[in-house]
């Protein structure tokens, strides 16, 4: 008789379920799961460090790149923890602004998530549906930004310009016709509310037809139902915020229990879970999407009738019109000031934290009264989810470390941070 | 098609000996049979992708050539132009005989195919049991490939292929022993010639639940979407292909699709009526319609339906765990094979349905 051992096998870095650089050791016997050893730090940038070296506003583009599937919800939590600092009241546009581009990111983020879910257990189309309609959001991120990811479009005191009246258009190439462009450019013809909005109306269609290839195909039940349940008391003793908490069937989302901006004049629906497996976890941040879509249909409506400023009209923190400048000297000074140097913030600390798509995304902030951060800690959600990975996935087997991968959304930008 | 040939071909032709003259004739119509199975795999890669990409909201490959049509042909030139690397720790012989241990049976079952109902290269009696050997020897290519490769991935992709196709192979198995009774023999050609008289006449509607399993069997056997497992992407990478390279990996990729024209074939064969016309014996079309003609053309058009479907269900399903897979075959299809088989020798027994002439 021959020795009978464990089989232990290294899943990544590099491997197409990862997520990015996952690398996992697996303890199994045949194709059962009996440990599962999470190794992370591939990804390490040392952005809390970083942001140590730099003036404040320096720093945002960083948290771009932290969960760089929902951009503009790590730069709200980093921004929010300033303002906090600062003690500065942000304009109410801006507010809306904010919310309505939160949620956009959450619906960026959970399209992103569901098409990799539902490649990494084999539905490969969804996929490319989900990427289908990333495309149109992508494009409001262009439209506000100039960038279709890393935006860096919120700002302490605000947001960094108002929103444009027009849309970026496609044009006529080789491999598009003129007719097509046209086609595409039909609902880009308005102002960038006139898209969202109609984005919005066409959103819970998309969501539907998502729905059905997968809610109720058996073969996806079947793979996801009763996989990794995590018991609502287990789930807020390992830490778990978002989707992953709202799955196991606790009702907790900052948006409702602490409201920032506007989200108490927003009307919602927090959906969750019953069992807390990957089934429930999918439909609730299905249902999420839905919700998204209402709440930035509320903002379109509120911004078409309120014009207003953007930014506090501060100088010291906020850097003056690129028209004042010209033959103001004050504001000349500003502008260098603020370009070389930033802006100094009291002595103090300050967490901030946001519902990210990805759960409670928080900041924390200590100042010396420097113009740079004594220490910043980012609390990301998705490291809490990946320290549970063991136990979610023991017992189960190889093909279902990919569905809890999945389940748990992990962008590996956050986690190693 | 004697006065296309100039005479002294012929003469010399008469020459040789019958014996010789029948090696000739065979081997000229086996490469023409493989050339053309070959060339439908190349087109079949590029089906595949055109039909997914519509599926998905996109447009498939359109640059090389009109419409893309050349792409398959850059594919075969970048693999063949690629070095084949092979394992330190592999055995070197196994792992250079897999990729053909897949490929040659996948190819050599054409040869019982009857593709008109004047064609066929071998008309051997034995038919049924040809194809269901070759079939089975086609896994060991699999087998070997994951175990030469010494690669824990690769071992995986080939646990799971060896248990699922022993699972599969039984219910495909038991669904042609119904085809077997209702055709009353084990020769393709009688088979389909069963089968002879329209639609109404051919084994799909009686057989259906074996018709099930046997396709979806066929899509387990060739390990497709949703069954394959045993390439698994998102879980064991490409599972017993993962260290195949270059020419190597051509050749499993040439056997799969082979496998997936295959399996079309047979189950038109099968359920289908082969070469049979839908149409035959319906008086509304004109007499001597070659739509109503048995012919290659219905054959074509049955295979590239089931083609069609393959990737159908690639683009919708998501992928089935490996335990799940194996509750399928042992406790579904075999079961519900096992039980249409009884039903249809109740059937056959009370001289009821279309096959009942044949029970005396």
């Amino acid at each position: 008789m021959g020795e009978i051992q464990n089989f232990t096998m290294n899943f990544g870095p590099q491997h197409p379920a990862a997520h990015g650089v996952l690398r996992l050791v697996l303890e199994m016997e045949g194709e059962v799961i009996y440990k599962a050893d999470p190794h992370v730090g591939l990804l390490h940038r040392g952005t809390e460090k970083l942001a140590e070296s730099k003036p404040y506003n320096q720093s945002i583009g960083y948290m771009d790149r932290l969960d760089y599937v929902s951009m503009m919800c790590n730069e709200h939590g980093y921004v929010l923890a300033i303002e906090k600092l600062l003690g500065v009241e942000v304009p109410e546009r801006a507010k809306y602004i904010r919310v309505m581009f939160d949620e956009m990111t959450r619906i960026l983020n959970h399209l992103m998530w569901l098409g990799a879910h539902g490649l990494d257990i084999g539905a490969m189309t969804m996929f490319l549906y989900c990427f289908r309609e990333r495309e149109d959001l992508m494009d409001c991120y262009e439209a506000v930004s100039g960038t279709r990811m890393h935006a860096t479009y919120y700002r302490p005191g605000g947001v960094y310009r108002d929103l444009p009246d027009t849309m970026p258009k496609y044009q006529a190439s080789k491999w598009r016709s003129q007719k097509e462009v046209d086609r595409l450019n039909e609902v880009r013809d308005g102002s960038l509310l006139d898209f969202i909005d109609a984005f919005c109306d066409k959103f819970p269609g998309c969501v539907d037809q998502y729905e059905t290839l997968l809610t109720d195909n058996r073969i996806w039940k079947q793979r996801t139902v009763n996989i990794a349940v995590v018991t609502p008391e287990r789930a807020l003793n390992l830490g778990f915020t978002g989707p992953m908490l709202r799955g196991s069937g606790i009702e907790w989302d900052l948006r409702k229990k602490q409201p920032y901006e506007v989200y108490d004049r927003m009307d919602f629906d927090i959906p969750v879970g019953v069992n807390g497996d990957c089934y429930d976890r999918y439909l609730v941040r299905v249902e999420e999407m839905r919700q998204s879509a209402r709440i930035m249909k509320q903002c379109v409506a509120w911004l078409r009738d309120n014009p207003g400023p953007v930014m506090i009209d501060d100088n010291k923190i906020v850097p003056p019109k690129r028209v004042e400048m010209k033959d103001d000297m004050e504001s000349l000074i500003h502008h260098f000031k603020l370009f070389t140097e930033g802006y100094c913030v009291p002595e103090g600390e300050a967490y901030a934290a946001i519902e990210h798509p990805k759960g409670e995304f928080g900041v924390y902030i200590v100042s010396d009264g420097a113009n740079k951060p004594y220490r910043l800690k980012i609390r990301a959600p998705g490291f809490a989810h990946l320290a549970a990975m063991s136990e979610m996935v023991e017992g189960h087997m190889l093909a279902d470390v990919v569905a809890v991968i999945g389940t748990q959304d992990i962008v590996f930008g956050e986690i190693d941070r | 098609m004697k006065g296309l040939i100039p005479n002294f071909v012929l003469d010399v032709w008469s020459w040789f000996p019958p014996l010789m003259q029948y090696l000739i004739e065979t081997t000229f119509w086996i490469a023409v049979v493989m050339i053309t199975v070959i060339l439908s795999v190349a087109f079949t890669t590029y089906f595949e992708r055109k039909v997914i990409g519509y599926m998905q909201g996109r447009v498939g490959p359109n640059r090389v050539g009109p419409w893309g049509l050349l792409q398959p042909f850059a594919d075969v030139i970048k693999l063949l132009v690629k070095e084949v690397i092979i394992p330190e720790k592999s055995n070197r012989f196994l792992f250079v005989v897999a990729p053909l241990l897949t490929l040659i049976p996948a190819l050599a079952t054409w040869a019982v195919i009857p593709l008109t109902d004047t064609f066929v290269i071998a008309d051997i009696n034995a038919g049924l049991l040809y194809v269901l050997s070759l079939t089975s020897v086609g896994v060991y290519g699999v087998i070997l490939a994951g175990w030469a490769t010494n690669s824990k991935y690769a071992f995986l992709g080939a646990m799971r292929s060896a248990a699922q196709i022993v699972a599969y192979e039984i219910a495909m198995g038991f669904a042609l022993v119904g085809v077997l009774m209702a055709g009353g023999s084990l020769n393709l050609g009688d088979i389909t010639e069963a089968q002879a008289g329209g639609f109404s006449n051919w084994f799909l509607l009686p057989l259906m639940p074996l018709f099930l399993v046997y396709f979806i069997s066929g899509v387990a056997e060739t390990n497709r979407a949703p069954f394959d497992v045993a390439e698994g992407e998102s879980e064991i990478v490409a599972g017993f292909h993962v260290e195949y390279s270059g020419v190597a990996f051509a050749l499993f990729f040439l056997g799969e699709y082979a496998n997936i024209i295959l399996i079309s074939a047979l189950t038109s064969i099968f359920f289908l009526g082969g070469y049979n016309s839908f149409f035959e014996g319906w008086t509304f079309l004109a007499e001597g319609s070659f739509l109503r003609e048995p012919s290659l053309l219905w054959l074509i058009i049955k295979i590239c339906f089931f083609i069609f479907v393959f990737f159908w269900i690639r683009a919708t399903f998501p992928r089935y765990r490996y335990d799940q897979i194996m509750r399928l075959g042992w406790k579904v299809f075999i079961p519900v094979t096992i039980v249409w088989i009884v039903v249809e020798m109740v059937m056959v027994w009370m001289q009821v349905g279309p096959w009942s002439g044949l029970a005396g």
